[in-house]
């Protein structure tokens, strides 16, 4: 903070107001020339709105905004990015049916007697993003690209429209950890260039791994802004959460290990192309990680347990009788329980209330011609509420505008009230904040703790350690390795991805 | 139960304005519009007149409502209602006993709801696709049927449900009510209205949820069959004949209309059966006033959407906004009243 002149962009003592809610409470900020500020909090911190009102999204109620040592007031993003402020966010913001050079360019297409001058829009856009190492075919439809690709073109993009302030509102939530070195290889040289870069993720090793400085965000208030090098971990997460995590690693894989008998037995169990035939034995209370990266067959296997693609060979088996799993519907019937990985468009009925999103696979399960009663339902629903520690105002408010954390609960309470034997988890952590985080390992682990068997698929091999009484390891949609008792390590999983690529290399 | 009733109240208060406002309207320029007497033992005057041409699209509309709350939407039940109609002349010509013509005449109505639910549940088709096919081949079929006559017939028990009364009401008006509520108690008291609303708003959710969402869709098609089979007898049994040409004609955009000024959304999720029926009966007020009102008949389009463009306007969550914004202003609003 000594050195004012480095400050690019300064928002000093910025209060927004909701109806009924005061979301930012005189928070200051301040952004470096060259530098990655990561920006973080829980949900509801206030952080999205902070940026909302810094791209002129929201109009702020008090407080100033200054650019390169002006004060601005942007009324849009639009006015914001002609300024110098341009913003990527998770979902990409781009047309997916246009090609790469139409949507790097649309709205200002270089022209020639007025009409578009593609061969110049693609050499530019050729150059543009070779600049960002990237040698793609720039007529091709955008749609036809990684995400990864996508939000490095979103990046360019913007970074091409604006060029001083570039703002990331999570952009790695969907990427692998190849796409995410990539991507922070474009971060760095824009770092290099000049830029100041606001970094927001959930991602704790991501922020330790890009950003300079840390603005932490805690109910609207400005907690305070740290040297990334001078701030450990730990520290961090307090600082996020305002309390210290309670340390439960590794206490669980104790626990787990003494399970009880096989319950859930796949043999030979598999479909074409989707996932190579593999063997699963459950037993009860114990969990089962499911390791491997992205398009490793990790949500297949999922899927295909559960009933959603009917296995097209081998058998199931529960407690020793033989069992057809033919539809998501005959897995419920048999106690299995299914926390989707893709949150928005497989777990949630947005419109719907909390307490209907809860009641909803008991009532599947009893037909429509049983209905639960309102007090019924009102019961399960504050039951788990409370439970689940749900923050919400009350019952009836509608699933979507929950925060990603509460919606992952009320799913998992929405299992829960069927009072599954199996429960399979996809990513039940991913992109929701710290808090949410430890309290759903809290659950999976107080679940096996109760004697229900669990497969937990997670991208976060930590995490995995840390309950699993086994980890399966996926590679290209097959089932290479399985890790026991004193073998699961993270280093292990890692050396079981690889060690399984090099017959095929040799 | 008290606060559920006021909490339908203010879901229902923007369609029960808009209806007061139009009766309103009419009523200022035909002061003789709330006059009912009775006749021959039944109801008579122009509020009754309302509630009784209403009855096909009060009818095609509860059916709709919950296809478009799966966000769908069923074309085809115009064309059901051609198709029912004629089989309900043909076998009333043929002289079937009544019993068995009704339940012909209900059974193929069903049957085409099943078409269409088969052709968008099983098979994955648009529903505007799907349910075109039926609407254009409908006609064909009904014709096919009629033998493209206008086939007429004299069955006294047929007829009543066309012109008869009970308990002073017409008979169309009794079973587009009795049918209506008995739909909205059978959907809310069961769980059927909250797994159709699950699955307007993410079928891919609720089947992993374990909801029959091919199952459900299915008899969701194949109650718009019945609403419209239901609604084809009675249109028939009005005019002692099936027109195949005519009868149900264009209705189905009416039921769309009536389901939307009904305040439902046509993306499908929470819905009111209610707010359908008060939206048809919103739609014939504007008929009949209309037609009372003596404008050369080539108007009577332009208004009807004039007026209906009016309600959807009023309805719109932009309008709310700016209403809020007006009242935030008092004072200049005052000034000029």
């Amino acid at each position: 903070m000594a050195d004012h002149s480095a400050d690019i962009l300064v928002a000093s003592e910025i209060c927004k107001s909701f109806p009924g809610a005061k979301a930012l409470d005189n928070v200051s900020f301040s952004l470096r020339a060259g530098e990655v500020h990561a920006l973080l909090g829980e949900n509801g911190a206030g952080k999205s709105t902070l940026i909302k009102c810094m791209t002129g999204a929201y109009a702020r109620d008090s407080g100033a905004l200054m650019l390169s040592g002006s004060t601005i007031d942007p009324r849009d993003t639009l006015a914001a990015q002609q300024l110098g402020i341009g913003t990527v966010y998770q979902e990409v913001n781009l047309l997916p049916n246009l090609s790469v050079a139409e949507n790097l360019y649309l709205g200002r297409q270089p022209r020639r007697f007025g009409l578009t001058d593609n061969r110049r829009m693609n050499r530019q856009a050729r150059e543009l993003l070779n600049g960002y190492g990237i040698d793609i075919d720039v007529t091709a439809q955008l749609d036809r690209y990684s995400v990864a690709i996508q939000q490095v073109i979103a990046i360019a993009r913007a970074v091409d429209l604006s060029g001083k302030v570039l703002i990331l509102d999570e952009p790695t939530a969907s990427l692998d950890s190849h796409e995410v070195a990539m991507l922070f290889n474009v971060v760095r040289s824009l770092k290099k260039r000049g830029l100041g870069i606001v970094f927001i993720t959930h991602f704790l090793e991501q922020v330790y791994e890009i950003s300079d400085r840390i603005t932490v965000l805690r109910n609207g208030r400005l907690v305070g802004t740290h040297d990334t090098a001078e701030l450990p971990r730990k520290q961090l997460i307090s600082l996020m959460l305002g309390r210290e995590l309670a340390q439960t690693e590794h206490l669980a894989r104790m626990t787990s290990a003494n399970a009880g008998e096989i319950r859930f037995r796949f043999s030979n169990f598999g479909k074409r192309g989707k996932i190579k035939p593999f063997d699963i034995d459950v037993k009860a209370g114990e969990v089962i990680g499911v390791a491997g990266l992205l398009g490793s067959g990790r949500t297949e296997t999922a899927e295909v347990l559960f009933g959603v693609d009917h296995a097209d060979s081998g058998r199931a088996e529960i407690d020793g009788k033989p069992v057809r799993i033919g539809s998501p519907r005959a897995a419920i019937e048999h106690g299995f329980g299914f926390c989707p990985e893709d949150r928005k468009s497989d777990g949630i009925i947005g419109d719907l209330s909390i307490r209907e999103n809860i009641a909803l696979a008991l009532q599947a399960r009893r037909g429509w011609s049983r209905p639960l009663s309102r007090a019924a339902q009102n019961e399960l629903a504050d039951r788990y509420i409370k439970a689940l520690d749900i923050r919400t105002t009350d019952r009836e408010k509608a699933i979507r505008l929950l925060s990603g954390g509460n919606q992952q609960k009320v799913i998992l309470a929405r299992w829960l009230a069927t009072n599954p034997q199996f429960l399979i988890l996809d990513e039940p952590t991913r992109g929701i904040d710290v808090g949410a985080h430890a309290e759903i390992i809290r659950l999976i682990e107080d679940l096996c703790d109760q004697g229900m068997s669990l497969l937990v698929i997670s991208s976060e091999l930590e995490e995995l350690v840390a309950y699993s009484s086994r980890i399966i390891v996926l590679r290209d949609r097959e089932h290479v390795a399985e890790l026991q008792g004193e073998r699961i390590s993270a280093g292990a999983i890692v050396e079981a991805i690889a060690a399984s690529r090099l017959p095929e290399d040799a | 139960m008290n606060q559920d009733l006021k909490a339908l109240l203010v879901r229902l208060s923007p369609q029960l304005i808009a209806l007061a406002s139009i009766l309103l309207l009419i009523f200022m320029m035909f002061p003789s519009f709330f006059n009912i007497g009775i006749q021959n033992g039944r109801l008579y005057g122009s509020l009754i007149d309302v509630l009784n041409r209403g009855a096909p699209v009060a009818l095609i509309a509860i059916g709709m409502t919950l296809v478009i709350a799966t966000k769908g939407i069923d074309l085809s039940v115009g064309a059901v209602i051609a198709i029912t109609g004629a089989v309900a002349a043909s076998s009333a010509v043929a002289g079937n006993s009544l019993a068995y013509t009704i339940v012909l005449a209900l059974g193929t109505g069903l049957l085409c709801g099943l078409w269409n639910g088969a052709l968008v549940a099983l098979l994955g088709i648009q529903p505007i696709i799907a349910t075109l096919v039926l609407m254009v081949a409908g006609r064909g079929i009904a014709q096919l049927i009629t033998e493209g006559a206008i086939l007429t017939f004299n069955d006294e028990g047929l007829i009543f449900f066309g012109s008869g009364s009970l308990a002073f009401l017409p008979m169309p008006v009794v079973i587009w009510v009795v049918f209506g509520l008995l739909v909205a108690l059978v959907v809310r008291r069961t769980a059927l209205g909250m797994l159709v609303e699950a699955i307007g708003i993410n079928r891919r959710a609720s089947m992993l949820s374990g909801v029959r969402t091919s199952v459900l869709l299915m008899a969701v098609y194949a109650l718009s069959g019945l609403s419209a089979a239901i609604a084809g007898v009675i249109v028939a049994a009005d005019i002692r004949g099936a027109d195949a040409n005519n009868a149900g004609l264009w209705l189905e955009l009416d039921a769309i209309l009536a389901v939307v000024v009904g305040g439902n959304s046509l993306l499908g999720g929470r819905f009111s059966i209610l707010g359908s029926l008060i939206g048809a009966m919103i739609i014939q007020a504007v008929n009949t006033g209309i037609l009372l009102s003596g404008f050369p008949p080539e108007f009577n389009l332009i208004i009807k959407a004039a007026i209906i463009v009016v309600i959807l306007m009023i309805q719109s969550p932009r309008a709310a906004t700016l209403l809020e914004f007006f009242r935030k202003a008092p004072e200049s609003v005052k000034e000029r009243t």
